[in-house]
């Protein structure tokens, strides 16, 4: 299929690539944003995620989910079925009565999210207006419905959450006028990293801080002209924007993953409310100095090697560049399933010059690029690691980096010890495998 | 619409994915979106496969929608067939695509490719993972084995029907069934789909009859090899050393062999094994069994018939064969659960207070929060059901393996008779549990055993919940449900002391 090599194309922001692009309009191997609410529900302990698909979604959820969740899960599906097509059930009718089911199941519920799906939007269901309906008749007293769509034609794995967030932002209320300074945190982050960072905040003299998504889905920050917005992840174009359409002053500074990319976040944040630098070098300078100490560990084992990336969580651009300035990893080719060169140009203007960064994919080609390239470590996604392991390939499943704790200073030896375990195994080995 | 949080089947081209991979030289190109893609995991992940599912998607995306899909698929389908060089291909859409109409089949053979293109049409909003396999093997036979009967077969000839890959120990199922059949002196001729190619297929007239050992998956194709080329079908599945010796009978009857001979060659210890004294505390468990109709049905007859349980509750997810389900659950006294509703299960599973559960994976789960013992008989699947070791569920060695993971999970006869007599040893007490548990013994606040409670269930007085502790717990939960019965017959809401001895006097007479 179509590869474009685009090396004139002036980016609408000042940042410069460092290398070619390469865009590919191939087969794509990833999951599509659905799968996001594995760690979107448990971070919102109130809430339920209802997809509105067909068997496949609901399969999709039990398989990257696996059967080992152990409690009820907070998510579902309603499964589309013949006779929904043929048009011999409302869909509106049943959907009342499978959110009924699930009221009456999970009382303890106070947010039901319903999730368009590829087959929902095909066929025109409109969501928002079933949720609206439901809210409306006031049914369910005390459950928000919101909805987005985690649908595979529209999103890829981590833009599920993209979307989620985006609904919630336009369900969030307008500041008052003269409203103080607010921070503003967007993306997912495990409970320890947001504890962390509010910690450091408080410290710095930054009290005003709410996270998106909150916790609990009945705390709903207001937001508006006096909140600043530090993206806690790379992949939240669409949240971005209607944030900024509220009003909202957005910072792009890099993310923070390492000891580098955490400073400069958190520094972000501090330039823009004004904090001391004296006082920013005190507060910081501890976890800095853990940081760095835990990643020079990780140099000695991690220096030198090649890394190769598949797209997946469009974490990819500053993985690599954690990975290449702190421990020394050479990264060969940085896929991403989209490129946000707005949100990126911090992280590309400190990518390798010679690294080959590539958006969308062609997985059979990129299979090619890599067997060529033979790197030391491939980050991939699930269905691609064990034939790769087989053909020799030492690989690291990227849903990981999406479940772990990785943000901050605390966790920067964390996240190099991802890249360290599959090497270390290897090296380990004496088995002569088949 | 239908709500699910687990399902036991994924969609029909799932189906299809399982036999286009347990097959050699054959390609699959799927209309599909990105995030379907998904599926590979099952293979690569689940099953360990190391090769990629031989599945090209065409990953639409919203953008192409208004614009022209159609052209997409037909790209990816000259792509695969230039990159991959198949044999053969299957072309057919998931969910998403069939809402688009795009007919792949009719684009695929507009392209004028060199190979066979059998085309699939698997109805997602109505069928199953299962039934998706079943016609796609099906499809696949019609296509390459409709050539002339060959004259002259070998009477004692056969072809193996229904293993595919991701299924629950198809692999080793082949190898123990294949060993078998070749000691009585049967040669197999086509073992399909899993290590079939399409040229193996046209050779599947050849055989005098066939073997059916997934008829969930074979059914199908062993009715249509029956009509086309007079080859009869086995219809014993041979799980259980009683269903062992009914196949062998049946196999050794179209082969035309000597049905005596052909027995003498089944060497099982499983039989032995529930014969010998340990084996005496199994007698009357009582089991409950779900999963596909095969392996259910099969689980039941063992249960009953070579263990001496009880079975208090039989279903399957397969609607296909609720019939035969329906039946085997009337043997034993009991209305079968044909449902794809796992909650529903659950309830079924509380209410029959087994001290077994015989499941699926989903199953597993469900004991694991009673704490009931589980053991896994049945599809849908997980990565612990590819275990490392040979570990058939057919043939004599797979009565074996059955014996040993159902009577697992239970204790040991004499171990529980010493925890009995020792209750009141120091270390022996209710919360220690048996040394090969050990990690778990140490939060010893656990409540004990089984212990299910129906909501409206008489309530125990303290004082009889104290002597019912003195009973020696391998029978505690037999006292503890006769007692609560014997309660809940007579109108009492509280149990007390009396009322655990009158319900003894009772039940003993
Ligand atoms: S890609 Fe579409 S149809 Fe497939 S699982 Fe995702 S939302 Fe469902
Ligand atoms: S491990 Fe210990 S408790 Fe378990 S069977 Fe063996 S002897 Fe008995």
């Amino acid at each position: 299929m179509t590869t474009v090599l685009d090396r004139t194309a002036a980016p609408a922001t000042p940042s410069t690539l460092p290398a070619p692009l390469l865009r590919e309009r191939g087969q794509r191997e990833v999951f599509c944003g659905l799968t996001s609410i594995i760690w979107l529900h448990r971070k919102l302990q109130d809430a339920f995620f209802l997809i509105v698909g067909s068997r496949t979604c609901a399969h999709l959820m039990q398989s990257a989910a696996g059967v080992m969740i152990f409690a009820e899960p907070r998510f579902a599906t309603a499964i589309i079925e013949d006779r929904d097509l043929a048009g011999m059930a409302d869909l509106h009718d049943e959907l009342d009565r499978i959110v009924a089911r699930v009221v009456a199941r999970r009382p303890e519920i106070r947010m039901i999210v319903l999730v368009g799906s590829c087959p929902s939007e095909v066929i025109k269901l409109d969501l928002s207006k079933a949720a609206e309906r439901l809210q409306a008749r006031g049914q369910h007293d005390g459950v928000r419905f919101l909805t987005y769509t985690g649908s595979g034609i529209e999103t890829t794995f981590t833009e599920g959450e993209d979307r989620f967030l985006a609904s919630l932002v336009a369900a969030l209320p307008a500041q008052e006028q003269n409203a103080k300074p607010r921070l503003l945190v967007a993306g997912c982050l495990a409970d320890v990293v947001e504890d962390q960072f509010r910690r450091i905040f408080t410290a710095l003299g930054i009290e005003q801080v709410d996270f998106l998504p909150m916790r609990e889905s009945t705390v709903m920050p207001s937001i508006g002209p006096s909140t600043t917005v530090l993206l806690a992840q790379p992949y939240l174009t669409e949240t971005a924007r209607l944030l900024q359409s509220r009003g909202c002053q957005l910072l792009h500074p890099l993310f923070p993953l390492g000891e580098e990319g955490t400073t400069a976040w958190l520094q972000a944040a501090a330039d823009a409310f004004g904090v001391d630098p004296g006082r920013f070098e005190a507060i910081t300078r501890p976890g800095r100095d853990r940081a760095r100490i835990a990643m020079t560990r990780a140099r000695s084992e991690l220096e030198g090697k090649t890394l190769f990336l598949f797209p997946d969580s469009q974490l990819e651009p500053a993985l690599a560049r954690v990975l290449s300035r702190e421990a020394g990893m050479v990264p060969i080719e940085v896929g991403t399933p989209f490129l946000n060169r707005q949100h990126l140009s911090a992280e590309l203007d400190l990518l390798p010059t010679d690294v080959t960064l590539s958006e969308g994919q062609d997985v059979d080609r990129q299979l090619d690029r890599l067997r060529d390239a033979a790197p030391d470590l491939t980050v991939c996604g699930m269905g691609l690691a064990n034939p790769l392991e087989a053909e020799g390939f030492a690989t690291k499943w990227s849903i990981e980096l999406v479940f772990t704790p990785i943000q901050g200073y605390d966790q920067a030896g964390d996240l190099a010890e991802l890249f360290i375990r599959p090497l270390r195994r290897r090296a380990l080995l004496q088995t002569g495998r088949a | 619409m239908q709500l699910a949080m687990w399902t036991y089947e994924g969609p029909p081209h799932v189906g299809a994915m399982r036999i286009a991979t347990a097959m050699r030289g054959l390609h699959y190109v799927l209309h599909a979106p990105q995030g379907d893609t998904y599926a590979d995991l099952l293979f690569t992940m689940i099953e360990r496969d190391a090769k990629r599912p031989p599945v090209t998607y065409t990953t639409f995306q919203a953008r192409d929608l208004g614009a022209d899909t159609a052209a997409i698929f037909k790209t990816a389908c000259a792509d695969a067939e230039a990159r991959f060089k198949p044999d053969a291909m299957i072309v057919g859409a998931s969910c998403t695509a069939e809402l688009l109409q795009d007919d792949p089949g009719g684009l695929a053979a507009a392209l004028g490719l060199s190979i066979p293109v059998v085309a699939l049409e698997l109805p997602s909003y109505q069928k199953k993972e299962n039934w998706g396999a079943a016609e796609t093997f099906y499809r696949l036979v019609r296509s390459f084995a409709a050539g002339p009967t060959p004259e002259g077969r070998n009477p004692a000839s056969c072809n193996i029907l229904g293993p595919t890959a991701l299924g629950f120990r198809h692999r080793d199922d082949v190898e123990e069934i294949c060993q078998l059949l070749v000691s009585i002196g049967v040669t197999v001729n086509v073992v399909a789909p899993l290590g079939a190619s399409a040229h193996d297929l046209t050779r599947l007239p050849q055989a005098a009859f066939n073997v059916v050992l997934y008829p969930e998956i074979a059914a199908t194709s062993a009715s249509f090899l029956k009509e086309r080329h007079g080859q009869p079908f086995t219809k014993t599945v041979p799980i259980g050393s009683g269903a062992c010796r009914d196949f062998v009978a049946e196999v050794a009857q179209l082969a035309g062999l000597d049905v005596e001979a052909a027995l003498a060659k089944i060497q099982s210890r499983a039989p032995w094994y529930a014969a010998s004294i340990d084996s005496n505390y199994l007698t009357g468990k009582r089991v409950f069994i779900f999963g596909d109709a095969t392996h259910a049905i099969a689980a039941a007859r063992i249960a009953r018939d070579e263990l001496g349980f009880t079975v208090c509750g039989l279903g399957s997810y397969t609607r296909e064969f609720a019939r035969d389900v329906r039946a085997a659950a009337k043997t034993y006294g009991l209305e079968a659960l044909i449902t794809d509703d796992h909650l529903e299960v659950e309830d079924a599973i509380i209410a029959a207070q087994p001290e077994l559960v015989l499941g699926t994976q989903m199953e597993r789960h469900v004991a694991k929060r009673l704490k009931v013992p589980c053991a896994v008989i049945s599809s849908p699947v997980h990565v612990q059901d590819f275990p490392a070791r040979y570990s058939p569920q057919m043939g004599p060695e797979g009565a074996n393996v059955i014996f040993d993971s159902w009577v697992h999970p239970l204790m040991m006869g004499l171990e529980e008779h010493l925890l009995g007599m020792f209750r009141d040893d120091f270390e022996f007490h209710d919360g220690a549990n048996p040394s090969h548990l050990a990690p778990a013994s140490q939060k010893t606040s656990e409540p004990e055993a089984p212990q299910i409670v129906p909501p409206g269930a008489p309530a125990w007085a303290q004082d009889a919940e104290s002597e019912l502790k003195k009973i020696p717990f391998f029978v505690r939960g037999k006292a503890r449900r006769n007692t609560e019965r014997f309660a809940t017959d007579h109108g009492l809401s509280t149990i007390t002391i009396e009322t655990l001895y009158d319900a003894k006097a009772h039940y003993s007479r």
